[in-house]
């Protein structure tokens, strides 16, 4: 199974990317993907202040400031991860540093 | 050798209630098709009557229900160019229903009913798929139990049967660090469709048939999963609930543990229970279903309420408190503690857990103060908290009963 797990926080922790590759968590996060071989790409987002939404209208263009949803929370980065079962992807969710203060969402890739 | 339409029919009825979630959870592990596992086992149930009524009603029904369900699984997957896949693993299995096969069936229902309880499903949708596929129940009876339209209730098992596929919740018992967890979950629904039965005082048969597939479904699990103790705790529990209901209410109203007619109570119900209580306290792991039951368990075997073991329901509660914290078991501990020492040291308790808030809006917290007023003479003060439950009771017969002890006063 593919699944693209969605890392998602309200931004108000925002540790640099320096930060974030000394974080202990983070680094046993990294460790147990390359364990398990499950990585298939994987990208850190700029926060929402640097978000552009597009959107077409009856052929119109429109372009917004910001991100697609008005939500609490944002979508802060994503890891594409290839492994068995949701069981699995839970395992490796739950490893994350975000899911301790945020939360990732775990897609399903519609093959 | 023919058997009569009557036998064949009664043996069909009771293969169903046994079998129906072996079947099932096989061809699920067979096919990992839901939709087909259910029909194929629909259609094997409606041939064993035709078949049955013929050749007579075989050794082993839930292994020719299983064969027969199989040999449909083949036929419908070999109608289908995408089941050739499928298709290949089954024929190797396929076999003549009328030779039985010589190795036991494994049981497959634990990994059936870890699937439907999948916390990556929604709760309510838990509840149904487990009474769909382990239980048998028609989508139809699911509704009318659970109180929800047909079409929705149809839509809700579609949905779960298709996030199942598409999300990859794996058919599985889960491995031991998964098992405490998942478990519980387990528990959590079996304990839900006993309650809906239970609550149904009166009236709707659908509904109170659901305590019965509750304690089925719990003795199943017992014996799936001999050495862990809670699902005997819980099954406890469901029989010495049960053993008690029918002095619940009396004509539609709700009638208190105090007068409840203790001669009535299910006394073989209650030996099982302690039993089972007993067998799972051995293990020396008591989580709060063996609690609860032992809890259960001292109210059953006491003769009448003066002399039921309430400092020993106390200390069950306090440490029930602590495995598993909840508002309203420190009510219950409350009432415990009243009983024991006297009603102001249960009283003190009552009115801490109603400072704080916790139990806001929840009719049980003045109904139990008012209680206790009571019992201590404190009738003008009794008064107004039967009248504040009285706004808050959810059921007709909650209300019957907190009217009527207002009329007494």
């Amino acid at each position: 199974m593919k699944y693209v797990l969605l890392i998602c926080d309200d931004e108000k922790v925002s540790p640099s990317n320096d930060e974030l590759e000394a974080d202990p968590v983070h680094q046993a996060w990294e460790a147990d993907l390359e364990r398990r071989g499950a990585e298939l790409a994987g990208a850190r987002l700029r926060p929402i202040v640097d978000a552009t939404t597009v959107r077409v209208r009856d052929g119109e263009t429109l372009v917004s400031d910001g991100p697609y949803a008005e939500t609490k929370d944002f979508v802060g980065g994503f890891v594409i991860i290839e492994c068995p079962n949701l069981d699995d992807a839970i395992a490796i969710a739950a490893g994350h540093p975000y899911a301790q203060w945020g939360g990732v969402e775990i897609r399903p890739v519609w093959e | 050798m023919t058997t009569s339409d009557d036998q064949v029919g009664a043996a069909v009825d009771t293969a169903y209630r046994e079998e129906w979630g072996q079947v099932v959870a096989t061809l699920i592990g067979l096919t990992g098709d839901w939709d087909l596992a259910e029909d194929c086992a629909q259609d094997a149930f409606a041939a064993a009557l035709a078949t049955w009524r013929r050749d007579g009603v075989p050794r082993r029904p839930g292994a020719w229900l299983t064969t027969t369900a199989r040999n449909r699984a083949t036929d419908l997957l070999r109608r289908d160019a995408a089941g050739g896949a499928k298709l290949r693993q089954l024929a190797v299995l396929t076999r003549d229903p009328d030779e039985p096969p010589m190795e036991e069936i494994p049981d497959e229902r634990l990994r059936l009913i870890f699937t439907c309880c999948h916390p990556a499903l929604p709760f309510p949708t838990r509840v149904a798929l487990t009474l769909r596929t382990l239980a048998g129940l028609t989508t139809a009876e699911i509704a009318r139990a659970l109180l929800t339209a047909e079409p929705a209730m149809a839509k809700r098992l579609v949905r779960a049967k298709r996030k199942i596929q598409e999300a990859g919740i794996p058919y599985r018992v889960p491995p031991a660090d998964l098992l405490p967890e998942r478990l519980a979950a387990i528990l959590a629904v079996l304990y839900l469709i006993f309650n809906e039965g239970y609550d149904e005082a009166e009236g709707d048969d659908a509904r109170r048939a659901l305590t019965a597939e509750a304690i089925r479904l719990s003795r199943v699990l017992v014996r799936l999963l001999p050495s862990e103790p809670e699902p005997r705790g819980l099954l406890a529990l469901m029989l010495l609930h049960e053993a008690r209901r029918a002095t619940r209410t009396d004509d539609g109203m709700l009638v208190t543990l105090e007068d409840q007619d203790r001669t009535q109570w299910d006394q073989a119900l209650i030996a099982e229970g302690v039993e089972t209580l007993d067998t799972a306290l051995a293990e020396r792991r008591a989580g709060p279903y063996q609690l609860q039951a032992a809890i259960a368990a001292c109210h059953a075997m006491a003769p009448d309420l003066g002399s039921t073991d309430w400092p020993q329901i106390g200390t069950l509660y306090t440490e029930l408190a602590r495995v598993a914290p909840s508002p309203v078991v420190d009510l219950n501990r409350a009432v415990a503690v009243a009983m024991a020492d006297g009603v102001p040291a249960g009283l003190a308790l009552v009115d801490e857990l109603a400072e704080s808030g916790r139990l806001e809006g929840y009719h049980l917290l003045p109904a139990t103060r008012a209680d206790l007023l009571r019992r201590d003479g404190r009738v003008a003060e009794a008064k107004l908290d039967y009248e504040a439950a009285l706004k808050l009771a959810p059921t007709e017969a909650e209300r019957r009963y907190l009217s009527n002890r207002l009329r007494e006063l």
